[in-house]
């Protein structure tokens, strides 16, 4: 190495494991995903369903225990197609592309649910269009156990 | 003591470029610092406290503001350190405002700082969103921003040739800015046939990467008027940083900034932004934003962005300019980005803004954006606050 | 400094996993709890400042979390990363800029979702000193070294502190570790980093703090007597361990300074009737005590063994139990400011410090004491 070449100094593979708690309310919500049921919560004051659940209604600041079941299907609330490869941060791993990303309105949902959108029909993706939660091989209580949504005629 | 107005007086910025190799982090910042003393002819000794903030994990650092001191001037000084993600340097500057409004200090430095080269910039982004609902999914800021744009264009026909009209703007004004990365104008058919990166967004449609460091320096009024005749009071600040999940946010107009933008006007007694505003430094990180957001502070109806936009109403010499230093679009070292936007109204209330100078500035906007959605907004007047 | 007022204070327990807790939870739990000690709902409060570190949580913009559990839907909000003793400072800035009359301030943290000696060893400079592998025990264990040292403070005196403090924490309901431990216990358990054995050492934890600061006229409008803030200050020292005198922590003696100047406290040794301190490690309460000049210059082990800190002394120091008995970082400050406030209240039930009116609490930021904020709260005005 010649004298003036050290200006970058690399991390390696720097990891930092963490072990997040899903709360009671995610640990509902991925149970009922292995019974291929989606779950919302819905607030006591102003009657909003949210999807994910959580504890608290934002707006209202009420607590929320009850939950409804939403979905499978829905529409497209919005959406894109990632045609760049990102990183994973959570592999380390450029993602592969192209691949489709969005917001679904679950029946009976008032927030929009995120997840992958299927773009083998890239041409029946539109704002509003119908889609449906397709189902990973196995369900081990994890985000992914939806695979992606793919659109419904 | 007690509720004092606020002054800023003197500001300092990096030569922002995608990568600084000849700096480590304490060293950029530590430039940005000494031009601010330079520019309001302090030295580091005058300073009371400093206020500091980046977001984590693009260096890597833990409790950063314990080891920039060297840099920022702050040993054996109060130090605290402000971080809210893209919002940061906005924070930040409101941050060093409530410092010396409440009188415990007179003389306040402010720092934002990024030195995005050194780490994964969408991988450290991916990791602001919850680990369990959201990270898996999402691909750092551009898939959100991406869905927000089909959204509005979805709601009310918008194209990309309208967003691309928002970076000729910019790119064009970043050309009388020394400080901004990117100083080349660009075409509307370049941004158009720039690569995809995730429909709608173009490459030339979204913000660089950016290393880079602002200081920022504020005064109380006593002492602020000793110092120089050439102040940037500021006047009022809100934010909103709403929304947890990335589901609940609204996309296609930015809730956050019309409820933070509406409650500094009320404040203030703003009705119509757009005469009684003379220049606005958007946070706007893409070019639908530069449709979008204006909706959002109220200077467009809902759906009309675009119209005004292609009026020419925000280019320099319109009725109300936009990001005269090109904004994010020009650079975007992301801690330091919301101060840079306080840093150059500053430059602009007070002349010193050189050839991105807008003529007669009286009142105007620095903003911040990020987060889940979220908005800041600070309101800077020439003249001193009479409340 | 205008007068402001501490009018609500509510507490997670702190326990070594709470693993049905998401932080949203914790903010839950602990910002209901100040609101219904303080007699206020959510509208009561003006604006919002959140307390979190992004390597603890395993998230940038870690506030994001918080938030909406915290009430910032539609309020003004900020997030300090540090110690809580600096959340709670910028939360009463806020107040005295005369922007808002009641803020309302969280810490959090659970340190059982990490691995802390990596969250620490990112406190290192990546470029001279990550790849040694340091990490806060082995920093601080430097410290000690060079603290007992310089003023012959025995390994002794060191147990007593973890003695006292685990003792303490039998009263506490919310503490996690009550122990009844004798010197030798302290000094019989594994050595980590000499020359700190476990029982020196605080563990690592989850917690969750929310308090209330109120200017002088909202202060009167809720439900408890306001707890007075006499005196606040901070200051940072150098960041290379090398720079800077490891065996004396010149930066907080000079933040207590001035927190003691603007309370008009002439002679702390005898004008402060409670303490809680960082003690993160037993030697820190010892080298706090005398950097703030409560003890003279090496003598604090001293006072301790004469009994001077004891729940019963002269001056009772981390009568809760301090962190050794519970430490979710971050949180940790804003605990030590709660728990002078429940003092000063009489609020403490069985570890209660008779007739304590005026108080000090003590944060900690960055690696071995490099930044520290001290607070002074009286129950009178």
């Amino acid at each position: 190495m010649s004298k003036l070449e050290r200006l970058i100094m690399k991390s390696g593979d720097a990891q930092q494991p963490f072990n997040y708690a899903v709360g009671m309310h995610g640990s509902k919500f991925f149970n009922a995903l292995k019974d291929k049921k989606i779950l919302g919560i819905k607030c006591p004051k102003c009657s909003k369903v949210y999807v994910p659940p959580r504890r608290v209604c934002g707006p209202c600041y009420e607590e929320m225990n009850k939950f409804v079941e939403v979905g499978p299907q829905g529409v497209i609330g919005t959406f894109t197609i990632l045609r760049y490869a990102f990183i994973d941060p959570g592999t380390g791993e450029r993602k592969p592309v192209p691949y489709g990303y969005g917001f679904v309105r679950l029946d009976g949902a008032d927030t929009l649910f995120q997840h992958y959108i299927d773009i083998s029909k890239e041409s029946s993706l539109k704002i509003g269009a119908r889609v449906e939660a397709v189902f990973a091989d196995q369900l081990k209580g994890m985000i992914t156990d939806i695979k992606h949504f793919r659109t419904i005629d | 003591m007690g509720k004092k107005r606020v002054a800023i007086v003197g500001t300092g910025q990096t030569h922002h470029k995608s990568h600084r190799p000849d700096v480590n982090g304490q060293e950029l910042i530590n430039e940005a610092v000494q031009r601010a003393l330079e520019d309001a002819d302090l030295t580091i000794h005058d300073i009371e406290a400093v206020i500091i903030g980046n977001m984590d994990h693009f260096e890597g650092i833990n409790y950063v503001d314990c080891w920039s001191v060297d840099g920022s001037g702050g040993t054996m000084k109060p130090i605290i350190k402000l971080t809210t993600g893209g919002t940061t340097g906005s924070t930040l500057a409101i941050g060093g405002y409530h410092m010396v409004a409440s009188g415990m200090f007179k003389k306040v430095l402010v720092i934002g700082w990024e030195k995005n080269s050194e780490s994964d910039t969408t991988g450290a982004i991916t990791t602001a969103f919850d680990a369990v609902w959201d990270r898996q999914v999402y691909a750092g800021a551009i898939s959100g921003l991406a869905a927000e744009a089909k959204s509005y264009m979805d709601q009310y026909g918008a194209t990309n040739k309208d967003a691309a009209r928002v970076v000729v703007r910019d790119r064009k004004h970043a050309c009388n800015n020394p400080y901004a990365q990117l100083r080349k104008e660009v075409t509307i058919e370049e941004v158009l046939n720039s690569p995809m990166l995730s429909d709608p967004v173009h490459l030339l449609d979204i913000c660089p990467r950016t290393d880079g460091a602002c200081a920022v320096i504020m005064a109380c009024e006593d002492v602020a008027e000793k110092i120089t005749d050439r102040l940037d009071w500021i006047w009022a600040a809100a934010n909103r940083h709403t929304y947890t999940y990335l589901g609940d946010a609204t996309y296609g107009h930015l809730d956050s900034l019309t409820r933070a933008s509406q409650e500094v006007y009320t404040k203030t007694g703003i009705t119509e932004p757009r005469k009684q505003i003379d220049v606005i430094e958007l946070y706007q990180p893409y070019s639908f934003a530069g449709i979008m957001w204006i909706e959002s502070l109220g200077l467009a109806e809902l759906g009309k962005g675009a119209e005004y936009i292609w009026s020419g109403a925000t280019d320099m010499g319109g009725e109300l300019p936009i990001n005269p230093s090109g904004g994010v679009i020009g650079c975007n070292p992301i801690g330091a980005t919301g101060l840079i936007r306080c840093a150059e109204i500053a430059l602009q209330v007070t002349g010193k803004a050189d050839a991105r100078q807008v003529p007669d500035v009286n009142l105007a906007i620095s903003t911040g954006f990020g987060g889940c959605f979220w908005s800041d907004i600070i309101l800077h007047g020439k003249n001193k606050p009479d409340y | 400094m205008e007068n402001a007022a501490i009018i609500g204070v509510g507490m997670t327990r702190i326990e070594a996993n709470k693993i049905r807790d998401t932080f949203a939870d914790l903010a839950w739990e602990a910002v209901n709890k100040a609101l219904d000690d303080a007699g206020m709902n959510m509208d009561d409060i003006d604006n919002i400042v959140t307390t979190s570190n992004d390597f603890w949580d395993g998230r940038t913009i870690s506030c994001m979390a918080v938030s909406d559990a915290s009430g910032a839907y539609d309020k003004n909000v900020s997030c300090v990363e540090g110690d809580g003793t600096f959340g709670a400072f910028y939360g009463l800035i806020r107040i005295l800029s005369g922007s808002y009359g009641t803020t309302l301030v969280t810490a959090h943290s659970k340190g059982s979702e990490g691995i802390s000696s990596l969250i620490t060893n990112a406190t290192f400079d990546p470029i001279y000193e990550r790849a040694l592998g340091l990490d806060m025990i082995t920093g601080c264990a430097m410290q000690a070294g060079a603290f007992m040292h310089r003023t012959g403070t025995t390994a002794e005196q060191l147990a007593m502190v973890s003695v006292k403090n685990h003792g303490n924490a039998r009263h506490n309901p919310l503490a996690q570790l009550p122990m009844d431990l004798t010197i030798d216990d302290v000094l019989n358990s594994e050595m980590i980093a000499d020359p700190l054995h476990k029982l020196d050492c605080s563990p690592v934890s989850d917690g969750c703090c929310a308090m209330i600061i109120a200017n002088e006229e909202r202060a009167f409008q809720y439900k408890r007597d306001p707890v007075w803030i006499k005196g606040v200050a901070f200051c940072s020292d150098t960041y290379f361990l090398g720079d800077r005198d490891l065996s004396q922590a010149r930066s907080l003696t000079e933040a207590a300074r001035k927190a003691f100047a603007m309370a008009g406290i002439g002679n702390p040794a005898n004008d402060i009737d409670v303490m809680e301190l960082y003690d993160a490690f037993t030697y820190q309460e010892l080298m706090w005590l005398e950097a703030m000049g409560i003890s003279a210059d090496g003598q604090a082990g001293r006072d301790l063994e004469e009994g001077r800190f004891a729940i019963d002394g002269d001056l009772p120091v981390n009568p809760s139990g301090g962190l050794l008995s519970g430490h979710p970082v971050i949180a940790a400050g804003l605990i030590r400011i709660g728990e002078v406030v429940k003092q000063l209240r009489g609020e403490a039930g069985q570890y209660q410090v008779k007739g304590a009116q005026r108080g000090v609490a003590q944060g900690v930021n960055g690696r071995c004491g490099q930044s520290h904020c001290v607070w002074v709260l009286d129950k009178n005005k």
